[in-house]
């Protein structure tokens, strides 16, 4: 068969043709600067009257509408390389965060690591200490599941004061994804595991060198060891070529750029489960190993820095987790918290994963106060924030988990408040 | 023509023939035995030290240490610098149960060997892991006299670190929730007083 040279000449010939047949399309183009992950391209008036763009032009990887600007954004922290990026929880759409847009928490900057120079040792109170290769993992059998991942310091601006303009900052430290790897207790049948092993440290290949104790229990139960997010690799920022997963659990622990579990009978005692990521009690003693992430609910429209046009229709729409189980029910509250109403749940809940809810509002034009309150499978329902401060003091820091007041005003504005 | 007992002859046919053409051989022949000299490479320093490796160093070490590799980021005193994102070392004692509570090595750290494990692992921030033995120990040392843990001329090695006793070691409890109290009845719950 003669190779199909002079196809791809025709073609490359006609797209030339059509670039030649729009001069002044071309002249006009003063492209806005594109936003991240988009390609700005011109705009016809009518698109079917003009021959669209051909295929993989973007490379083969693929890129978002020039109209989608949604971005992480960064905290205001000193240091870039120790600091962290909020989901536009507003922005996203349905349950799965997009890869670029997962939250980020780094404490010693985004290495870049070469899989094939990449290990996951096992060692410790184990029989055989062996370490895996990517290709060794990707040879056993893995799973996929959604589970979200928040970080314990999600919220932890509102203890005091409503503080975080919009629902990015106050609770953009939350992302969904559906992450694909291999059991924890597939490892421990390929090493052993010593009768007195009872914690697993995870260590990470950053410069951190990041390190969190985990109790056995939850690493056999369902500790994954992750190279898949959303269908591909993982994200650097998110641990690539390997990281840790543990459902419901602070995201501190969930230990990326994974490259060793050392099995222990003991916690280590690093300073991410001692001097960090401990919850300090009113009189001045701290708890400690507090890992699920509470039920916790957030309404993503309307919210802080929106702006309601007029009086009407609106559907009210936000996020449930619970880091203990499933979201059983959402309720909505449109005066304060001082009656409730169910509202409705827009996907299936699956353990240790968000749900999206919704609420048909009719909006006439007087301020309101706008709550939603999780209610997890076990019956825990989510605390309204005087609830949880006279419960821990406002020097707690980590774990805010209670009900977020979003205010409209009369002229339809949205502020974080405080009831 | 297929009759139910057909049916299920070809199901456990298929179910047997499909078992035995998958099932994984024994031995295990995934991943490659870690050798201890990979192993040592590793570490991580719980409470009692185990793992704590040879050398020694004083406060006095630790000062010029300090000033020269840590000082620019923590500040002279220990106080930390904001700007540079470096939390302060020392100072917060008794401030735990007050309004404003300043959580340090000093006032808050339970166990002396997690400052080793720390600095040895990831300080200082721009060259982590380029301190000997001895520098950390030094370190260790410097700043737990600061804090006035330690007397100025204790030497901090593998068998004094693990001994240090810290002012909140006793300041933790394990409670990983959720609240009981949130559990109350609401005419019960402290936030209703």
């Amino acid at each position: 068969m003669k190779p199909d040279v002079d196809v791809a000449r025709r073609r490359l010939l006609l797209s030339a043709a059509a670039i030649t047949a729009m001069p002044g399309q071309l002249a006009a183009a003063t492209p806005a600067k594109a936003p991240p992950g988009a390609v700005t391209y011109d705009v016809p008036e009518n698109a079917t009257k003009v021959m669209g763009r051909s295929l993989l032009e973007d490379g083969g990887y693929g890129t978002r509408s020039q109209f989608e600007t949604a971005v992480r954004m960064r905290a205001d922290n000193p240091n870039d390389m120790t600091s962290w990026s909020f989901t536009p929880l507003a922005d996203t759409i349905g349950n799965l965060t997009p890869s670029g847009l997962h939250y980020e928490r780094h404490h010693g900057g985004i290495p870049a690591i070469d899989p094939a120079r990449h290990f996951l040792y096992v060692h410790g109170l184990v029989d055989d200490p062996k370490k895996f290769s990517i290709a060794d993992i990707k040879r056993l059998p893995s799973i996929t599941r959604k589970y979200f991942i928040e970080c314990s310091g999600n919220t932890l601006d509102e203890w005091s004061k409503p503080k975080g303009k919009n629902v990015q900052v106050t609770h953009g430290l939350l992302s969904t994804s559906e992450w694909t790897g291999v059991p924890f207790a597939t490892f421990a049948r390929h090493v052993g595991l010593k009768d007195n092993a009872s914690w697993v440290l995870g260590e990470g290949a950053d410069a951190a060198v990041m390190t969190r104790s985990i109790p056995l229990d939850k690493m056999l139960s369902d500790g994954l060891i992750a190279y898949g997010q959303n269908g591909e690799a993982l994200r650097p920022e998110q641990g690539y070529p390997l990281r840790l997963v543990l459902p419901g659990y602070e995201g501190n622990m969930m230990i990326k750029w994974l490259r060793r579990l050392q099995v222990s009978d003991r916690p280590f005692m690093t300073r991410e489960e001692t001097g960090r990521y401990t919850g300090l009690m009113p009189d001045g003693r701290a708890r400690q190993f507090y890992y699920a992430m509470d039920a916790k609910s957030v309404i993503t429209f309307p919210s802080g820095e929106m702006m309601l046009p007029k009086p009407g229709n609106y559907q009210i729409r936000g996020i449930a987790w619970t880091g203990r189980g499933r979201v059983q029910a959402v309720d909505i509250s449109l005066d304060g918290g001082k009656t409730w109403v169910p509202a409705r749940l827009d996907d299936v809940p699956e353990p240790m994963c968000t749900v999206r809810f919704s609420y048909p509002w009719y909006w006439d034009g007087k301020p309101a106060i706008l709550q939603s309150r999780c209610i997890e499978d076990s019956g825990y329902v989510q605390p309204a924030r005087a609830d949880l401060v006279a419960l821990r003091g406002e020097h707690f820091v980590y774990h805010y988990n209670a009900i977020q007041s979003w205010a409209v005003a009369a002229d339809g504005s949205v502020t974080n408040v405080h009831v | 023509m297929c009759t139910s007992r057909t049916l299920t002859a070809l199901f456990i046919a298929t179910l047997f023939g499909f078992s035995a053409q998958v099932q994984a051989r024994d031995g295990d022949d995934i991943g490659t035995p870690a050798t201890e000299a990979e192993l040592s490479a590793f570490f991580a320093i719980p409470p009692d030290g185990e793992g704590l490796p040879p050398g020694s160093g004083n406060a006095a070490q630790g000062s010029a240490i300090y000033a020269e590799k840590c000082a620019m980021c923590h500040g002279e005193k220990l106080e930390g610098i904001h700007d540079t994102g470096a939390p302060p070392l020392a100072g917060g004692a008794n401030s735990l149960a007050t309004e404003h509570p300043l959580k340090t090595i000093q006032s808050y750290w339970p166990y002396a060997t997690t400052l080793y494990d720390y600095i040895w692992r990831s300080m200082p921030f721009h060259e982590p892991g380029s301190l000997t033995a001895d520098e950390v120990y030094a370190l260790s040392a410097y700043i737990l006299s600061v804090g006035k843990i330690i007397g100025e001329d204790e030497v901090m090695n593998a068998q004094s670190l693990p001994k240090v006793k810290m002012p909140n070691a006793n300041g933790f409890y394990v409670d990983p929730g959720p609240d009981r109290l949130i559990y109350r009845p609401a005419k019960a719950s402290p936030a209703k007083k």
